[in-house]
């Protein structure tokens, strides 16, 4: 409409509109046109009062609107027609924007007029699609993303963009509600002050408008540039953050309706919704959101509350959360809002972890080592033993990080002291993962650790055991093939060892105790099996659940004999020299039989447990060196 | 308290320097600058011995009149310098060591972002608070 036919009703005066003006102005006259007049707009006239209605909404002082009655032609012609009508909206931006009520005014490039408190139900059904579509925000693809986000940013000049947008307008049902969600949902956060937003997605698709007050409210909030009809319901949510947070409006909460599709968006990555996503994968999800790298950058900073280089599923929604806002053109705060803690988003909805369970687990299993540990040896010397345990273990610890960090269950243990004693069971992944702080930084406290470590407060030596004939029965031997065989994996001893010995009492805890003094017989074989059995004991728990139902069972196992010290290894030297102490000859060897057997089973158990660990170990090398040819190619070319 | 930190990448050029704006900072640079032969000078020493029986923590590099500088150097290589002032109230070795531990520690966190290419200069915001936490108070 028409250039034509505002000559026609304006003499010889050729009215330039540009496309967005076009649009808009057509917009409003069908808004005061009588309904059903909108077939026909040419012929039609608008209605008098709405007419009126809306030139009073450009908040023009009524001189200034009278002139432009006259000026524009309707006074004369007696109706508003389009042209008119066209000419007064053109006069009314002239006036809003200072210029003299004149149809020379007109020529110039004046932005669009600007209404308050216009209500119609016409514009916001037109409107609202259109926004929603606009502004889709989808993080794998939006082709349109760019359009919209600039559209989001102020300051722009949208109006060449408003003709891309009007095909867009048009199919109102085709984007799925689970993409329009979201955005409905940014612009819910974005929208201050105003109630519907939950109500917005479900309304804007049944095209009802209860944005109604609010968003031709928020006409007058408009920056001074001009902007099309979809700008208009954009800045309508972008209304100055002055209006008070209501619950909902709290930019940093997350809503139900956002949850759903932040935990959707992380099961895509990664189907275990307790595990973690990774950084590599969280990294090239993001970069989708184009938005700068600086900007993911200090969103990952405030999102990854551990900084392990990982997101579980809150830090992964807080995350989101900000890239959302950050669209909608939010400033990323300085700290993490609180609404934003992983803590307060896991006590808000998600399930109970799974790794809490295993945790409990841990915990059941291991406060009867520790209880069981020597008093003598405070906790503290234990977790140092832990620490240098890990040293020994890895060397390239950060590497390894994000590799263990899929392994690793326990999360949300703290990260304190009791961690680390936790951590004997869990302790490679946890001391790569965790604040490994304690760790090789003061490489000099380690190794006293380690001398520390290493020695056991040896009970009163028992009198040397006379071989008996059982033990001339190479029982030593066996022991010893049992030993060597099962090095690396034996974590119980014998079960019930030698029970028919009368100053043994049966109980294992005393046999254990037993045969500490012996452990001085292989000092350095007792050392390294501590190490090793560490490295056994420490990665077995990490990897799976079913280990670690076997592992309670061991440690179970384990835990009454455990001696107060540490060296559980003890046992196998210990072991050996046990059995000669027999007396009683038949008896004592059948028993001694039944024991034998009953280590052979164990062993074979332990067999197994130790090739199943050493292709997980086989497995995290072969990660590590992938990471390490990794970060030698990301490193720039060096002299040294 | 330190009036010029550094954070030199193993190829010995700065990620991150740092130093309290009241004096000619181009004196620090050149100073941290200078101090990367005596850290090299320091790793070579014991270079023989495994990298892991290498002490972290360098000391004391080099005193002038007005300042110390500290050196601490990481198993990548990437090297943490700090010129503290002398005539501050002598600040104990276990401060220092904690100082750079704190370095070390948040330096750590910056290199857990998957954003951050090893070998970009710092930026972090989180990075730049602790720095500012133990910068000497510019009265």
């Amino acid at each position: 409409m028409e250039p034509g036919a505002a000559g026609a009703g304006g003499g010889a005066l050729f009215l330039p509109l540009s496309d967005s003006e076009q649009q808009r102005y057509s917009e409003l006259f069908a808004r005061c046109c009588p309904p059903g007049a909108a077939a026909a707009p040419p012929e039609a006239a608008a209605g008098g009062s709405s007419v009126g209605e809306l030139f009073r909404a450009s908040q023009l002082p009524p001189d200034t609107l009278h002139q432009i009655t006259e000026v524009c032609g309707a006074k004369r012609v007696g109706y508003f027609g389009p042209a008119q009508f066209y000419i007064a909206l053109k006069l009314i931006a002239a006036a809003q924007s200072g210029f003299p009520v004149r149809i020379e005014s007109i020529r110039n490039e004046l932005p669009l007029p600007r209404f308050m408190a216009l209500k119609n139900d016409s514009e916001i059904r037109y409107g609202n699609p259109a926004e929603l579509h606009g502004v889709k925000f989808q993080v794998p693809h939006a082709t349109l993303e760019k359009n919209s986000y600039k559209r989001t940013d102020e300051g722009d000049k949208q109006e060449p963009k408003s003709p891309p947008m009007s095909p867009i307008c048009s199919p109102p049902a085709s984007p799925s509600s689970y993409q329009r969600t979201p955005l409905s949902y940014g612009y819910g956060k974005s929208r201050n002050g105003l109630e519907q937003q939950h109500g917005a997605p479900y309304e804007v698709r049944h095209s009802t408008h209860q944005q109604d007050g609010p968003s031709s409210g928020n006409y007058g909030a408009k920056s001074a540039h001009a902007r099309s009809t979809l700008n208009r319901s954009l800045s309508a949510e972008r209304e100055p953050p002055d209006s008070s947070t209501h619950y909902a409006d709290d930019p940093w909460r997350i809503t139900e309706e956002q949850r759903d599709y932040y935990v959707n968006q992380f099961r895509s990555l990664q189907p275990d919704l307790n595990s973690f996503i990774s950084g590599s994968v969280a990294k090239n999800f993001f970069t989708k959101s184009k938005l700068p790298i600086p900007e993911l950058s200090h969103i990952w900073e405030l999102s990854d509350v551990d900084c392990d280089g990982a997101l579980t599923l809150a830090e992964f929604c807080a995350a989101f959360h900000l890239v959302v806002a950050r669209k909608n053109g939010y400033q990323l705060p300085e700290t993490l809002p609180e609404t934003l803690l992983p803590d307060y988003l896991q006590a808000a909805s998600l399930k109970p972890r799974h790794d809490c369970t295993l945790f409990d687990s841990y915990s059941e299993s291991l406060p009867g080592s520790q209880q069981t540990r020597d008093f003598n040896r405070t906790e503290k010397t234990s977790a140092e033993e832990i620490p240098d345990n890990s040293a020994l273990i890895q060397d390239a610890k950060k590497d390894d990080k994000q590799v263990l960090k899929t392994s690793i269950a326990i999360k949300p243990i703290p990260k304190e002291f009791q961690h680390l004693t936790v951590k004997t069971v869990a302790q490679e992944s946890n001391a790569l993962k965790a604040r490994p702080r304690s760790r090789s930084y003061s490489s000099t406290s380690i190794e006293d650790a380690m001398k520390k470590g290493e020695e056991p407060p040896t009970p009163p030596p028992r009198p040397q055991k006379s071989h008996s004939r059982a033990s001339s029965l190479d029982l030593n031997k066996i022991f010893q093939q049992n030993a060597q065989a099962a090095r690396s994996g034996w974590l119980p001893p014998p079960p019930p060892a030698l029970p028919p010995r009368p100053s043994v009492t049966q109980t294992e805890q005393v046999s254990e105790v037993e045969l500490h003094p012996q452990m001085n017989r292989a000092p350095s074989q007792t050392e390294e099996n501590s190490s090793t059995k560490k490295e056994v004991v420490l990665a077995q728990p990490p990897s799976k659940p079913v280990r670690r139902k076997f592992r309670p069972e061991t440690q179970a196992l384990e835990n009454p004999e455990l001696s107060p010290t540490i060296n559980v290894t003890s046992s196998l030297p210990a072991v050996k020299p046990h059995l000669p102490v027999q007396k009683q000859s038949s008896k004592q060897k059948r028993a001694i039989q039944t024991a034998i057997r009953r280590n052979k089973e164990a062993n074979a158990v332990l067999a197994r447990l130790n090739s199943e660990l050493q292709q997980q170990l086989k497995e995290v090398h072969k990660e590590r060196i992938a990471l390490e040819t990794q970060l030698e190619q990301l490193r720039p070319v060096t002299v040294l | 308290m330190a009036v010029c930190i550094a954070v030199i990448a193993k190829e010995n050029y700065p990620l991150y320097i740092r130093s309290v704006p009241t004096e000619n900072e181009l004196k620090f640079h050149y100073t941290v600058h200078t101090s990367l032969d005596v850290v090299d000078e320091k790793i070579s020493a014991m270079g023989k011995a495994l990298v892991d029986q290498r002490e972290l923590y360098l000391g004391l590099l080099y005193p002038t009149e007005d300042y110390k500088v500290y050196g601490y150097v990481t198993n990548s290589k990437v090297k943490f310098v700090m010129v503290v002032d002398s005539s501050n109230t002598a600040l104990r070795d276990n401060e220092i060591r904690s100082m750079f531990r704190k370095l070390h520690n948040s330096y750590t966190d910056i290199m857990c972002n998957p954003f951050y290419n090893p070998g970009d200069r710092i930026h972090s915001k989180a990075f730049d608070n602790m720095v500012t936490s133990m910068m000497m108070q510019v009265c």
